[in-house]
């Protein structure tokens, strides 16, 4: 995977100027050194609770927002640091983004034709002829009929509005896409036929995806990896099979726990109380320690870091440093 | 189910007004709540399981909405037909309701305080002072830790999961008989999702309800109903004990739901998924409206709309294919 890591991103920050108490100007730190790689054709999975910071992250890597610290690089080139201007404006064509509401996504004014041109427009690098047959190949590729272009997205319903938002994702032939949520508006039914559109996808163009969601099963059926995130960190990052069989952090665990599963017979283990601290005033040492049903005393003092425990996967977690006598108490967990 | 039904639903028809006429939303609507029972509505969107709990309140805007056909039977009155009057005796006191959105169904001007003794005060007439007592008591039993300070806080300070405890409390306070829970946990995180629904599973033994638990998340409605129906476009397709829906379930579309469900455990081969798209409630289909949809359609089924037949004692299926054997067996 060495050469083919298409994103890569070291020691990210986010913090936002907010208005704190009293009006006092308060700094949210909404990410807290983040570190992963997504290689050409894999997708990898963000998820999460709300306040996580996984959509912060996703709208960093295509250029929305400029990071407080650390190094973001897409294919090769920083889009942090001095050079991010030009960085950026050379690796754009190669950047798309999928929002959660494809209601919301598309101007119900503008014909679909138009909506899923607009990027071949603005790129200004096509004939007439040439955008309006690309168009009609783009709309076949996401599965609706070649006349859809003339028509308005108030037509559509809300699984062939997200195909369109997708169409126009595609419109330039990106390397990397980021998903936010693109499903979670959708019904059951309507979900699995847009997963299944985008693993095509990927297949036929060689796409790397960053796919963020709340819904671990969702998460499970369209990644390769996934990485977890819990109040601004992420807290594990593993291969899709081996974190949904074997779980290393304690809030991977509790938050595979807390899922319901179609199984009436299923025995629900306890579920883990408390809630999301606020990020303004985040506890000290390991965020998760407030909820943690291993927690230690230095769980309180020390930030743990994301560290490798097997090949190919890392966890931040007290529990398994190798320096600690609690190298124990994996048994339990 | 020998005992005479809490609530009882016949043949329910709800119609909307809208540019092109009247538009049926809900069709044949028909099923019973015993005392203390647990059911689960699951269904997508525009199946009409939110609608049906609202008619069986009354709630729809009059004008724009109608009855077209059946009856909601509460302890002797059809609620549909009742006076207003009645109904304002019942809604909140012996049928209460929990909505998806906890944000926008509190008041943001009010105090908690304030908005659980209303209802303690109208109901019961309760004096302030004791309504006040009560709410402290009623925000102990939802879980809400420090409940002395926190009743007279208002809702912007809480979070999304302490809403919707308000909610609940609000709707327990005067003891329902039947609790309907519109997508209760739809907004909120997993790991707070299952704390409200544990808490909703522990009020019912505690305070002997009926609940009625509508969502789109067969894994909720799997973990907490005792009996299921499942809706699509507008009509119950199947109503099985939660055991015999998640084993053995006969309809197509209950299969087709199952199989296209991204699963945390087994196989992550490609997701199964029921091809086409929701009908509109106005499109015409002939036969069943599943039909176009269906993996195992057959020509009878576009002869005429099927209708839900009983194939056991507590199990009913609305598919023409697979009840037929019913008068051999």
């Amino acid at each position: 995977m060495a050469d083919d890591v298409l994103v890569e991103v070291r020691d990210l920050d986010m913090a936002f100027k907010i208005n704190g108490q009293r009006g006092q100007p308060a700094m949210l730190h909404v990410l807290h050194k983040l570190n992963f790689d997504i290689g050409r054709g894999e997708t990898l999975g963000l998820v999460g609770e709300s306040g996580s910071g996984k959509s912060t992250a996703g709208r960093i890597l295509v250029g929305l927002f400029e990071p407080t610290g650390g190094s973001v690089k897409l294919f090769g080139r920083a889009i942090t640091g001095s050079q991010r201007r030009a960085n950026l404006a050379a690796v754009r064509a190669r950047l798309q983004f999928v929002f959660q509401d494809p209601h919301a996504a598309l101007n119900p004014r503008m014909r679909v034709g138009d909506s899923i041109a607009e990027p071949i427009d603005i790129a200004g690098t096509m004939s007439r002829r040439d955008r309006n047959e690309r168009v009609k190949e783009l709309l076949e590729m996401v599965g609706l009929p070649r006349d859809s272009a003339e028509r308005f997205p108030h037509e559509f319903s809300g699984g062939q509005r997200q195909r369109i938002v997708i169409a126009r994702a595609l419109a330039l032939a990106p390397g990397f896409i980021v998903c936010d949520e693109p499903v979670s508006a959708l019904d059951v039914s309507m979900q699995a036929q847009i997963i299944n559109l985008l693993m095509d996808l990927q297949a036929r163009f060689g796409l790397s995806y960053l796919f963020i969601a709340h819904d671990l099963a969702v998460v499970r059926a369209a990644t390769h990896r996934v990485a977890v995130m819990y109040a601004g960190s992420i807290v594990e990052v593993a291969p899709k099979d081996a974190l949904y069989d074997n779980p290393q952090h304690p809030y991977t665990q509790a938050l595979l726990d807390a899922v319901p599963r179609p199984n009436p017979a299923r025995v629900r283990p306890p579920v883990i109380g408390g809630e999301v601290p606020s990020l303004l005033v985040p506890p000290p040492g390991c965020r998760f320690h407030t909820r943690c049903p291993h927690a230690m005393p230095r769980c309180r003092v020390d930030i743990p870091v994301l560290r490798e425990t097997e090949p190919g996967r890392q966890t931040a977690c007290h529990l398994y440093d190798s320096d600690t006598s609690s190298r124990a108490q994996r048994g339990i967990s | 189910m020998t005992a005479a039904p809490l609530v009882s639903i016949e043949d329910l028809t709800v119609q909307f007004r809208t540019d092109r006429g009247w538009t049926t939303a809900i069709e044949g609507v028909s099923f019973d709540v015993a005392e203390g029972d647990c059911v689960g509505v699951v269904g997508e969107s525009g199946s009409g399981k939110s609608v049906t709990a609202l008619s069986m309140l009354r709630l729809h805007a009059r004008g724009t909405s109608r009855f077209a056909r059946g009856a909601v039977r509460y302890a002797g009155q059809d609620l549909l037909r009742a006076p207003e009057r009645n109904l304002r005796k019942i809604r909140g006191r012996d049928i209460a309701m929990v909505f998806q959105d906890p944000m926008s169904s509190l008041n943001p001007v009010l105090s908690i305080c304030d908005q659980i003794s209303e209802t303690l005060c109208l109901h019961q007439g309760m004096t302030r002072a004791a309504a006040r007592q009560r709410a402290i008591e009623l925000l102990d039993l939802v879980r809400i830790p420090d409940a002395a300070r926190r009743v007279d806080e208002y809702p912007h300070r809480l979070s999304g999961g302490m809403r919707q405890r308000v909610m609940i409390a609000i709707a327990i306070a005067c003891r329902p008989r039947l609790l309907i829970a519109d997508e209760p946990t739809t907004a909120l995180d997993v790991t707070i999702q299952a704390q409200i629904l544990e808490l909703l599973r522990d009020l019912r033994t505690e305070l002997g309800m009926a609940v009625m638990l509508i969502s789109h998340d067969l894994g909720v409605i799997a973990e907490f109903a005792r009996r299921v129906i499942v809706m699509y476009a507008g009509r119950i397709v199947e109503d099985a004990p939660v055991d015999v829906l998640f084993n053995a379930p006969r309809h197509p579309y209950t299969e087709g739901l199952m199989a296209s469900m991204p699963a945390l455990e087994g196989g992550t081969e490609r997701l199964y998924a029921i091809p086409g798209r929701i009908p509109d409630p106005d499109e015409p289909i002939a036969g069943c409206r599943f039909g176009p949809r269906c993996a195992h359609v057959q020509p009878i089924c576009q002869a005429a709309a099927p209708d839900l037949l009983a194939i056991d004692a507590t199990h009913r299926v609305r598919c023409t294919p697979r009840t037929r054997s019913l008068g051999t067996s």
